[in-house]
């Protein structure tokens, strides 16, 4: 507990530098052997080492700077924002939020629009938009049933290679084969939603790890079906109404009476994941709403209490599984028609971290959350490109850093489904999540 | 039979690192309540600073290979030990009271900056060391195949033995370990009769941080290369021969860290090398399915 409002003691200081020292031991400890020195192989194929003491020193230097200042000051930057605002400041906040997420919906909308010519931007909307769409997805499992599901990308490969596989062997188009692998994908999840039932929390974690990890290494090793490692190249593109984007007669460009331009294809495609991200959104917010939605949320905050209420827990946990594995499948098989080739590689565990890491950073069970999550960290990665080596490393500590400093997400406003009367503000510190309590 | 003597032998080598590197996951487990999804990576940084380390100690002109590894194994258990402390401190220690999913978010952030830490700062591509430890016995010939023992087979299994003796009188008969089992009854118990809980939890990631960097030597030693992705695959096989063994459970860790490793090995050496992974996962699966308190576990009682 932080000691408010105490007078700061002249002893302080030294506490502090105390303190400091030891953080810096403690790093030197910790980065003499891994960043002091360096290995690496030598001519004749043994490995040399290089020493970087310069660096090891400038590290344990700055662990011992940024340890003194958060002694020294850290207590008064922690006063937050809802102790310093005043209410009509925090009134106006909350009416801004109530607009944010129209605000960005028009935004999203207008994206092609104002960023046409700059085809670099366009791709990257894609990518925020399909990861969005995945943190949707996901977000009923995790969200709002509770699942702590960590091989979300299984159902994204298994839609991208349904509609990959479909289109090579039966040459059937984009809006025959999306339909087809959400329900190959929801299969898959029943699939997997059949021995995870009796599991609690952790174990389900892993098991749906194991999971994805499994999807993964059957698409890499059954090499006659999948092309293993080489992947599948050649993903028919998806067609305007049976237009296709190119420069034909027959074409979108020509039939409009346009002149032919390959970001018209670019463009649709956007609409397309934007399409299909705001009809998971629909859903999802309709789902909240039906029995079976308001059937996730109380598993979600006690089973127990749930079964002696009568809810069947099975069928509750598998339409949840089923539900985001849908989902997860129309954004594959998205993702294969844009790409054009897929291969086990874009299917590892790192894209389960990534929008597991979008949905609980958002703020579990926001949609608005969701889409600002994704935003912020596929944004960030752009910004990083030329630190390419330091992104991952950035974002792990990121997601640790929020967890710990917001563990409700970033936008922790979430809607109630079921209204009684009016909505009360509630301090946030007095609201307790039903599952704080440690496990007897 | 021969052959399957021999695949004998190397499964309970390789179940020999895994047990140990489930002890981490059991012990924590039980503790706190929470899967130390960092636990494969500190193994794997546990490799690299064994590695670093006989690097320096070669070049400091002392190249006794017994002398040598003692110093190493020293070396290389302080350190990961630290690495243990500073991921505990740091990353989940904050989380102890905050909603139950958050330590696990906490420790896939941990492992990602472990794993790419790592990979900043000591290169993407494989290391190799030169075998250090030859030689073996051999046991028995068969017909066109012989039986063998390597020295560093021994190695592994007899300091794998003597690590799990010593551990198990720590938990057994010192104070630190009454601590331990007093904190996995009941945390707010122990609290109240007076046991320092944050530094009983502090410590039990210390020594399951140090037993992994044992884990991590002697896979150095036995495969004779790492890389820094090692620790998420060592992690998951990990995990599941803790689950199997029944998480909570010092020698279900160590008899499902066996029990893995056979399989693993037997799976490679009878079917097909290309789905020994798959095998290892579904088996994950299946314990859960029909024992889902693993072979040494007790049954969880879930009180409203």
């Amino acid at each position: 507990m932080p000691r408010e409002g105490e007078p700061d003691k002249p002893s302080d200081f030294l506490t502090a530098v105390k303190e400091a020292a030891i953080a810096a031991l403690v790093a030197f400890g910790l980065f003499v052997l891994l960043i002091g020195i360096r290995t690496d192989q030598g001519p004749t194929g043994a490995l040399v080492f290089t020493t970087r003491f310069g660096a090891l020193a400038a590290i344990v230097a700055g662990v011992f700077v940024a340890t003194l200042l958060r002694a020294l000051f850290w207590r008064r930057l922690t006063l937050s924002f809802g102790q310093i605002a005043p209410a009509s400041v925090k009134n106006a906040v909350a009416r801004l939020t109530n607009y944010a997420a129209a605000a960005f919906l028009v935004f999203a909308l207008v994206v092609p629009i104002i960023f046409y010519g700059n085809r670099y931007l366009l791709d990257l909307g894609i990518l925020i938009v399909t990861y969005t769409m995945l943190g949707f997805g996901l977000n009923i499992v995790v969200g709002l049933a509770g699942l702590l599901d960590l091989g979300y990308v299984a159902f994204y490969a298994v839609g991208a290679y349904s509609y990959a596989l479909i289109a090579q062997y039966f040459g059937l188009s984009f809006w025959i084969c999306l339909p087809l692998a959400g329900i190959l994908a929801a299969f898959a999840g029943i699939l997997l939603g059949f021995p995870v039932l009796r599991l609690r929390g952790d174990y389900l974690a892993i098991v749906t790890l194991g999971f994805g990890e499994i999807i993964r290494l059957i698409l890499l090793n059954w090499q006659s079906l999948t092309g293993g490692p080489n992947g599948i190249p050649g993903i028919p593109r998806p067609s305007f109404f049976g237009l296709p984007f190119n420069n034909s007669e027959h074409g979108f460009a020509a039939t409009f009476g346009l002149t032919y331009s390959p970001t018209h294809r670019i463009v649709f495609l956007y609409y397309i994941i934007l399409a299909l991200a705001l009809l998971t959104n629909w859903v999802t917010l309709r789902l909240r709403r039906l029995p079976i939605g308001r059937a996730w949320e109380a598993l979600r905050e006690d089973e127990i209490a749930c079964r002696a209420l009568g809810v069947n827990t099975t069928t509750t946990k598998l339409t949840a599984f089923a539900m985001g594995a849908m989902f997860g499948g129309f954004a594959g098989a998205f993702f294969a028609t844009r790409q054009g080739f897929i291969s086990p590689e874009s299917f590892t565990f790192t894209e389960s971290a990534l929008v597991l890491a979008i949905v609980v950073l958002g703020g579990m069970g926001s949609q608005l959350g969701v889409a600002v999550a994704a935003t912020v960290m596929l944004g960030g990665f752009e910004l990083f490109r030329e630190f390419d080596q330091y992104r991952m490393l950035v974002f792990g500590a990121a997601m640790v850093a929020i967890v710990i400093y917001r563990p409700r997400g970033l936008v922790a406003t979430r809607t109630p489904s079921v209204l009684l009367g009016k909505i009360k503000d509630i301090p946030a510190p007095i609201v307790r999540d039903a599952r704080t309590e440690t496990p007897a | 039979m021969e052959y399957f003597v021999q695949q004998l032998i190397n499964g309970i080598t390789l179940g020999s690192i895994y047990g140990l590197i489930a002890i981490g996951y059991t012990m924590v487990y039980g503790i706190v309540g929470m899967i130390n999804f960092a636990h494969g990576d500190i193994f794997m940084v546990g490799a690299f600073l064994a590695l670093i380390a006989f690097l320096v100690l070669v070049a400091l002109g002392i190249s006794t290979v017994p002398l040598a590894l003692f110093i190493v194994l020293l070396v290389s258990m302080a350190l990961t030990a630290l690495y243990g402390w500073t991921v505990e401190r740091i990353a989940y220690r904050p989380l102890r009271h905050s909603f139950r999913l958050a330590p696990l978010i906490s420790a896939i952030g941990m492992s990602i900056v472990l794993q790419n830490y790592v990979q900043v700062a000591q290169g993407a591509r494989v290391k190799p060391l030169p075998p250090l430890v030859h030689g073996g016995y051999t046991l028995f010939e068969g017909n066109d195949f012989a039986v063998r023992l390597s020295n560093i087979q021994i190695i592994i299994i007899i300091t794998t033995i003597a690590l799990m003796t010593g551990f198990s009188f720590l938990v057994a008969r010192t104070r630190l370990g009454r601590n331990m089992r007093a904190c996995e009854q009941d945390l707010k118990m122990a609290a109240l009769v007076g046991i320092d809980v944050d530094r009983t939890i502090s410590l039990t990631f210390v020594i399951g941080a140090a037993l992994a960097s044992v884990a991590g030597l002697m896979f150095l030693l036995y495969y004779g290369v790492v890389d820094f992705f090692i620790g998420f695959l060592a992690g998951v096989k990990a995990f599941t021969a803790a689950v199997l063994g029944g998480i909570g459970s010092l020698p279900g860790a160590m008899i499902g860290g066996i029990l893995i490793g056979l399989i693993e090995t037997m799976w490679s050496a009878y079917f097909s090398i290309e789905y020994k992974d798959v095998a290892a996962f579904a088996i994950l699966i299946i314990v859960l399915i029909f024992l889902p308190t693993g072979l040494l576990g007790r049954p969880e009682v879930e009180k409203v």
